[in-house]
């Protein structure tokens, strides 16, 4: 069981040796690949393929993280993590990363030991529901059975809403997002919930999509992004950087097809953010084109999303919040310089 | 001479290293240090462990909102409510669980157990059936196959069915009337008790009798119509009312009366029908276990089937049953934490679960939740040997 993972961490936290994960960068590049942390399989965001290839939005995250490292995308390895055994795997050093459809909250932020490094994408929690049942508007819910997947900010926003809007409901709560689909697809629920992009995603894989619908209503902020353990500044700044690279290049327009050509440009932002023009990698232990590397490999951030979750995917969620500032957006890298 | 004198001496003084009484000291002493050490090793470095992670640790959020809801609650609790009240929802419906399932379990396991020594071949062999079939396949396999192929096998909501317009079954449960009781019931509740304990008195009086004249006495004919008649007058004379509260279909689902969820009844059906295999083997063991030689003495002695069964056989079985019955009582109660996986809301899904993620204290939680199965296994198992030296052979 899911459980055994969770006593296996508790158990490290007991017994562990006392290594120490200052220098989780170091560490990195010893053995030769980065630890990710991922969902059990989100379609869009992160999920293997039959013969276990990983893909998706978050699964790039961890992607560009190699790429910048090893300039190769393919040294990471993947664990995948049920929503409750996540924080615990980070803050004891079983992953080096958590890019887990995680929500980027407060109390996550400081008090569980790990700190988030930013917003991959910017989501809100939704309703899905059966199209039989004619339902318009999540505030018709009154009594509904909702099935939930257990420890997320989904469950407490549900309880929020509902308690909000003075309606009851009946939570029915699972370990395993795989349960709890199944459990609303056999009928034990009126209503799934969780962050509306999960919602189109799972969606995508159901039987027959058109026979559900997602509600309009988006009841939270839950901005999903990466997490790493605190107390190693470096490796913190470099999750922060990739992040930022990554918005930063296509802002500037630098794709995977184009990085060779860019190489060459007179635009001095294109030439830094490339690393032509000074040395922005050393403060972070690498070289001065890991960045160059990452959108090499990968691409910039508007291609990972179009690729994974965007308008032409089975998912077919439009950039809407995570369009770039300038696209009426919020994403918003620093400036590299 | 010396040899002679005074009492017997000390065994020949040996040198300190080879003292058999010195010895063993230093041997425990030495376990007893590792022991310690180990145990000073482990809180130690989970304390510094801790500390190095950055997290915040500590027993006090116990007091703080708990934020989430839970669906089957035995104890008024809402989002609002603390996590210690949380615990107690799920400590409850852990406690729920087993305690009907170890009722169930019991008696299915008697029956079918029973069933295997009869002579009649088509029962021991469904018996037999029953107990290969269900104690072979893991217990998880078989809660997943309770709760999803069975609950698929349910019609919706609104297809319900239902029995005597009062009981609906749908892919939502069970629901049932709840009876309400009106301010004077509780005498109909007295009256039970002055029941059951003129029944008890009967009991007594009966065997005395049959001790002194040989005469028996119907008890158990008299004690049923005791059992009916006094709280049955009680009833009459309070004119205490006690109406029923039909589910009543009503938005999503049926409102009103009781509504017992399908997580709840798969489980307890796959708990108690899985733990009763096992019960079943322990009670055919213990049966078998008599020797025959005791059933043909009892004959001899002239003693009634129903007294053999009762004086001379069950109990040498119960010695022999007990010790192993304990066992399975300990395991179903720590089997009731798969319930997680079907969405139960027991102690590890709503403690080990939702509340370790939401306040990541994981730690302090699952020490809890260790020590609370520690505690409850010790409390079965004291209830038990207490109830194994009671059934124990007296022996003169």
């Amino acid at each position: 069981m899911k459980t055994l993972m969770l006593t296996a961490v508790a158990g490290a936290v007991l017994l562990g040796a006392t290594a120490s994960h200052a220098a989780t960068l170091d560490d990195v590049k010893k053995k030769g690949f980065v630890q990710c942390g991922v969902t059990g399989g989100v379609p869009g965001f992160s999920a293997p393929d039959a013969s276990n290839n990983w893909s998706g939005l978050e699964v790039d995250y961890c992607k560009a993280m190699a790429a910048a490292i090893f300039d190769d995308p393919t040294k990471v390895r993947y664990t995948p993590l049920t929503s409750t055994e996540r924080f615990a795997a980070l803050s004891s050093g079983e992953i080096d990363v958590l890019s887990r459809t995680t929500t980027w909250t407060m109390s996550r932020d400081t008090t569980l030991g790990i700190v988030f490094a930013g917003t991959m994408f910017y989501d809100g929690q939704g309703f899905m529901v059966r199209k039989a049942d004619n339902i318009a508007s999540a505030k018709d819910l009154s009594g509904a059975a909702i099935c939930i997947e257990s420890g997320t900010t989904t469950e407490l926003n549900a309880a929020d809403y509902f308690a909000a809007n003075k309606m009851d409901y009946k939570p029915v709560v699972f370990v395993d997002q795989d349960e709890v689909v199944k459990a609303f697809q056999d009928g034990r629920c009126d209503v799934y919930t969780t962050d509306s992009s999960a919602l189109a995603a799972e969606r995508s894989k159901f039987g027959k999509p058109d026979d559900y619908v997602i509600l309009p209503e988006i009841i939270s902020k839950e901005p999903l992004g990466p997490s790493v353990r605190v107390g190693d500044d470096t490796w913190f700044k470099f999750a922060r950087w990739v992040y930022y690279v990554i918005l930063e290049a296509e802002e500037l327009g630098v794709t995977k097809a184009n990085v060779e050509e860019m190489k060459k440009s007179d635009n001095p932002s294109i030439k830094r953010l490339l690393g032509v023009e000074g040395d922005f990698g050393t403060p972070l232990g690498l070289d001065k084109e890991w960045a160059y590397k990452i959108i090499k490999h990968l691409g910039n951030y508007g291609e990972m999303y179009d690729t994974h979750v965007g308008p032409k995917t089975p998912i077919g969620l439009e950039r809407g919040l995570n369009a770039l500032w300038k696209d009426g957006g919020i994403q918003y890298a620093m400036p590299v310089r | 001479m010396s040899a002679l004198e005074g009492p017997r001496r000390a065994a020949p003084k040996s040198s300190f290293f080879n003292d058999p009484v010195i010895r063993g000291r230093i041997y425990q002493a030495l376990v007893l240090g590792i022991v310690a050490l180990a145990l000073f090793f482990v809180a130690n470095n989970t304390a510094e462990n801790l500390a190095r992670q950055n997290k915040t640790t500590g027993f006090d959020f116990f007091f703080s909102t708990a934020g989430f809801d839970i669906f089957f609650t035995l104890i008024p609790y809402s989002r609002a409510s603390y996590y210690w009240e949380a615990f107690l929802v799920g400590l409850l419906n852990t406690l729920l669980v087993s305690v009907l399932g170890i009722i169930f379990a019991t008696i299915i396991g008697f029956i079918v157990g029973i069933a295997r020594l009869s002579r009649n071949w088509i029962i021991s062999t469904l018996a037999a059936i029953y107990v290969e079939t269900l104690r072979n396949v893991p217990l998880l396999l078989m809660l997943f196959f309770w709760y999803f192929a069975v609950l698929k096998a349910m019609p919706s909501v609104r297809e319900s069915i239902i029995f005597f317009d009062s009981i609906a079954i749908n892919n939502r449960g069970i629901n049932i009337p709840m009876p309400i009781f009106d301010n004077l019931f509780y005498l109909v509740v007295i009256g039970f008790f002055v029941a059951v304990g003129a029944v008890i008195a009967l009991r007594r009086w009966a065997r005395l009798r049959l001790e002194k004249t040989g005469q028996r006495f119907p008890v158990l004919t008299t004690a049923l119509a005791i059992l009916i008649f006094i709280p049955g007058v009680a009833w009459m004379v309070s004119g205490t009312n006690v109406e029923l509260d039909i589910p009543q279909l009503g938005g999503f689902n049926f409102r009103g009366g009781i509504n017992l969820p399908p997580e709840f009844t798969a489980l307890l059906v796959g708990i108690s029908t899985y733990t009763a295999a096992f019960i079943a083997e322990t009670v055919r063991a213990g049966i078998l276990a008599v020797n025959r030689g005791q059933t043909e003495a009892a004959q001899s002695l002239g003693l009634r089937d129903n007294d053999r069964l009762r004086l001379v056989v069950i109990p040498q079985a119960m010695r022999v049953i007990i010790p192993p019955m304990t066992n399975q009582y300990l395991n179903l109660l720590k089997n009731s934490s798969l319930a997680a996986a079907i969405g139960y809301p027991e102690l590890v899904s709503v403690f080990m679960g939702t509340t370790l993620n939401q306040t990541g204290r994981a730690v302090e939680v699952v020490f809890i939740t260790m020590m609370v199965y520690l505690t409850f296994s010790l409390l079965t198992s004291a209830l038990m040997n207490w109830y194994n030296r009671r059934v124990a052979l007296v022996e003169r």
